[in-house]
């Protein structure tokens, strides 16, 4: 038996190893030493502990042995295919710029940069790694955990393209930063590793989307890194939309920096993909940090849409907030796992979380599962989670006044949704995502003659734990 | 032909008789109120006509406007005319109030083949409604019920029985719990309400409403029958000698 699993494992990494020995033959900045020992590090590492299994605590509730089965080839050069008139649906007007990214690599005749703010550069990641090393080098794969982290390690292996952004100091730049990565896999199964880095210098602003989206229904695995560091005082909002087709694989890491009284957002909206893990990772580094990680995730059919959480306090008086909300119907499986450290020199630390969600089905899932860790004595931690169905009081009350049932429902589920929204700032970005929430929210209601079919009689179950 | 004409009427709720024989005619123009003790079916008989699907209609034809009510959907009812004010309104987080309450007014106006009313000319009729009924607009961006009062909750739901208009209303026990000043504006606001094309059910338990809101018939309501009718005297009567005479006259009816 284990002789089989090892043979599997061999098997399962030999495509690995082949697109990696290509990979570093050609691979963008394979001249600097730097970069070439932290690919080949990371590789060797993603070699040492494979893919995870539902053994591992973090992985517990969402098994990858699809992505791990998957013979995986590296896509190349897919943009040449993507036509402007193909990316208009995705184009977001009002945008400082809006870079695109085709599997993985910056296609600049696609993207509009315009004429950008004072104190903004942008630049595809691979393309900067070639011009100006030296400022990469400080940022790039110091922050996320390659050592027990395959994803990030698998990243880390091929990172060689994907958005630099770089705010400096002082600068304020009110438009999005829209970051647009579309995945295309055709017919063969290919994967791509979009590496980004994106450095907020002190006392610096700005709001940055991340999109992603498919150009076909192919099984295509995108696996995302987004090293952000935000130095002190620097206000940083940060939005992941994830929307791609039902076959999409897709992972992402959002590994957060805070230096001093950094003030950072995190607002992650799950719509699309198959299987789908959001991983956002800040560590408050200063003093007085403040983080917010708010999300939500809306899924149906046989999704399987994993967010995990995994907030440090490292220092003194820092405050994060976690909020997230689930809406779950058909087979769809969804995990909320929130994991709070607080380091033993974190005193006065504030950390909340909760997790709210709604079934819509008998067959949808949520796991939900929060993980505090304190090594300091002077904290205030607090978590929650609970879980329901629509209330049929509600919606009987706003039938009543003759609002149709299929309304009625969109509105209650818009309702819930509408406490992520909320915790948005007014502007497109926020009113971008209401556009999408709507419509998705509109598809799961619109099915309500088969909710009703298997509608759950049994009381919602809540929980509600103080620490 | 009556507004409303209840024959037979029998309701199961969760396998339990409640209502055992309900007949009932009511007039556009008329102010009905149908008085009870508690548990003796007035609530049910509300619902009922709001189409609540946890009532079980076992026996029984209920016609509005000559059309079967008991084949139309909640918001079928609501959209030919029928407004039910809840005993308990329902809080609604995330939802406000104003977006609702117009939400509600487009949906019946659609119905109806009228053209939507949008924000901007919503505002002005809704302003007029909240001074009758002395409410305060900041509640209208609040969410729908969300942390009211007792007294404001059942405010609101005569706030929105002035702004859809309905043929028939049907108020359910919404004087309960007011406080003296409440109940006369709550009284206000339904009396404002009373016109020739409309009808008016009060569900009550107690006198005290229809010291405000005169009657024009009243029902005791005893153990799921209609044991008497009458003008709006028998109200006083009851004040007077209590349920307590007809229950004991229900019960020698029921045993003979």
């Amino acid at each position: 038996m284990r002789k089989q699993e090892t043979k599997n494992v061999i098997t399962e990494l030999e495509t690995y190893l082949e697109s990696f020995s290509e990979f570093e033959k050609r691979a963008a900045g394979r001249n600097l030493p730097w970069l070439r020992s932290l690919r080949e590090d990371a590789f060797a590492r993603f070699c040492q502990v494979g893919f995870p299994t539902t053994h591992d605590e973090d992985w517990r509730f969402t098994n990858v042995s699809a992505i791990a089965r998957t013979p995986f080839c590296l896509a190349r050069n897919g943009f040449a295919r993507v036509s402007q008139k193909e990316l208009g649906p995705w184009r977001v007007a009002g945008v400082a710029c809006q870079l695109v990214f085709v599997n993985g690599r910056f296609a600049r005749e696609l993207s509009s940069m315009g004429n950008l703010p004072v104190g903004l550069k942008v630049n595809g990641l691979g393309k900067e790694i070639a011009d100006t090393p030296t400022e990469i080098e400080p940022h790039l794969g110091r922050y996320v955990d390659t050592q027990r982290d395959a994803f990030c390690a698998l990243n880390t292996a091929f990172a060689e393209d994907g958005a630099y952004v770089h705010i400096r100091k002082g600068a304020v730049v009110e438009e999005p930063i829209y970051l647009l990565f579309i995945s295309s896999a055709e017919n063969s199964p290919s994967m791509s590793h979009p590496r980004n880095l994106i450095v907020a210098e002190e006392d610096s602003q700005a709001i940055i989307v991340e999109d992603y989206v498919s150009l076909d229904p192919g099984p295509a695995f995108c696996n995302t890194v987004t090293e952000l560091v935000a130095g002190d005082s620097a206000v940083v909002a940060h939005y992941m939309i994830e929307r791609e087709h039902r076959e999409a694989f897709n992972i992402s890491t959002l590994r957060i920096e805070q230096g001093r009284s950094a003030s950072v957002t995190s607002h992650s909206v799950l719509l699309g993909g198959g299987l789908v893990r959001n991983n956002v990772h800040p560590v408050l580094m200063g003093e007085g940090g403040e983080c917010l990680i708010n999300g939500l995730f809306v899924g149906n059919g046989r999704q399987h849409l994993d967010n995990y959480m995994l907030v440090e306090h490292a220092s003194p008086r820092c405050d994060s907030r976690q909020f997230y909300n689930g809406i779950l119907d058909g087979n769809a499986h969804g995990v909320f796992h929130g994991r709070i450290i607080v380091h033993k020199d974190a005193q006065k630390t504030d950390a909340k979380q909760t997790n709210r969600n709604l079934l819509l089905s008998d067959e949808a899932q949520i796991d939900t599962k929060p993980q505090l860790e304190i090594y300091a004595d002077d904290v205030k931690c607090t978590h929650g989670a609970t879980i329901g169905q629509i209330e049929e009081d509600a919606l009987f009350y706003l039938r009543s006044r003759g609002i149709d049932e299929v309304s009625a429902r969109k509105l209650l589920l818009f309702a819930f949704a509408t406490e992520c929204l909320d915790r948005m700032k007014q502007g497109l970005v926020r009113k971008h995502i209401e556009g999408l929430i709507n419509h998705s929210l509109f598809q799961v209601a619109n099915k309500c003659d088969e909710v009703r079919a298997n509608r759950r009689r049994d009381e919602g179950r809540s929980w509600e734990e103080m620490e | 032909m009556s507004l409303l004409e209840i024959k037979n009427l029998y309701v199961e709720v969760d396998n339990h008789e409640i209502l055992k024989g309900i007949d009932l005619r009511v007039n556009a123009g008329e102010m009905h109120s149908i008085m009870g003790p508690n548990g003796s079916g007035k609530s049910t008989l509300a619902q009922v006509l709001a189409r609540r699907e946890s009532y079980n209609v076992t026996t029984g034809e209920v016609f509005y406007d000559g059309k079967d009510l008991l084949a139309m959907k909640p918001e079928e009812v609501a959209c030919e005319g029928i407004f039910m004010a809840f005993q308990y309104p329902v809080e609604i987080p995330g939802i406000s109030n104003a977006y609702f309450l117009r939400s509600a007014l487009n949906a019946i106006r659609r119905h109806r083949g009228l053209d939507e009313v949008d924000a901007m000319d919503f505002l002005p009729m809704f302003r007029e409604k909240l001074k009758l009924l002395d409410m305060d607009e900041k509640l209208m961006n609040r969410s729908v019920n969300e942390d009211f009062s007792g007294g404001e909750k059942k405010r609101n739901e005569i706030l929105q029985m002035a702004v859809l208009e309905p043929k028939l209303a049907i108020l359910d026990e919404t004087d309960s719990g007011l406080d003296i000043d409440a109940m006369r504006i709550v009284a206000k606001g339904v009396n404002s309400m009373r016109s020739p094309e409309r009808a008016i059910v009060v569900v009550t338990h107690y006198q005290r409403l229809l010291n405000y809101i005169v009657p024009d018939f009243v029902h005791v309501l005893v153990n799921g029958r209609i044991v008497r009718s009458g003008g709006p005297e028998l109200a006083l009567e009851l004040e007077e000698k209590g349920y307590g005479s007809m229950e004991a006259g229900a019960r020698q009816a029921t045993s003979a």
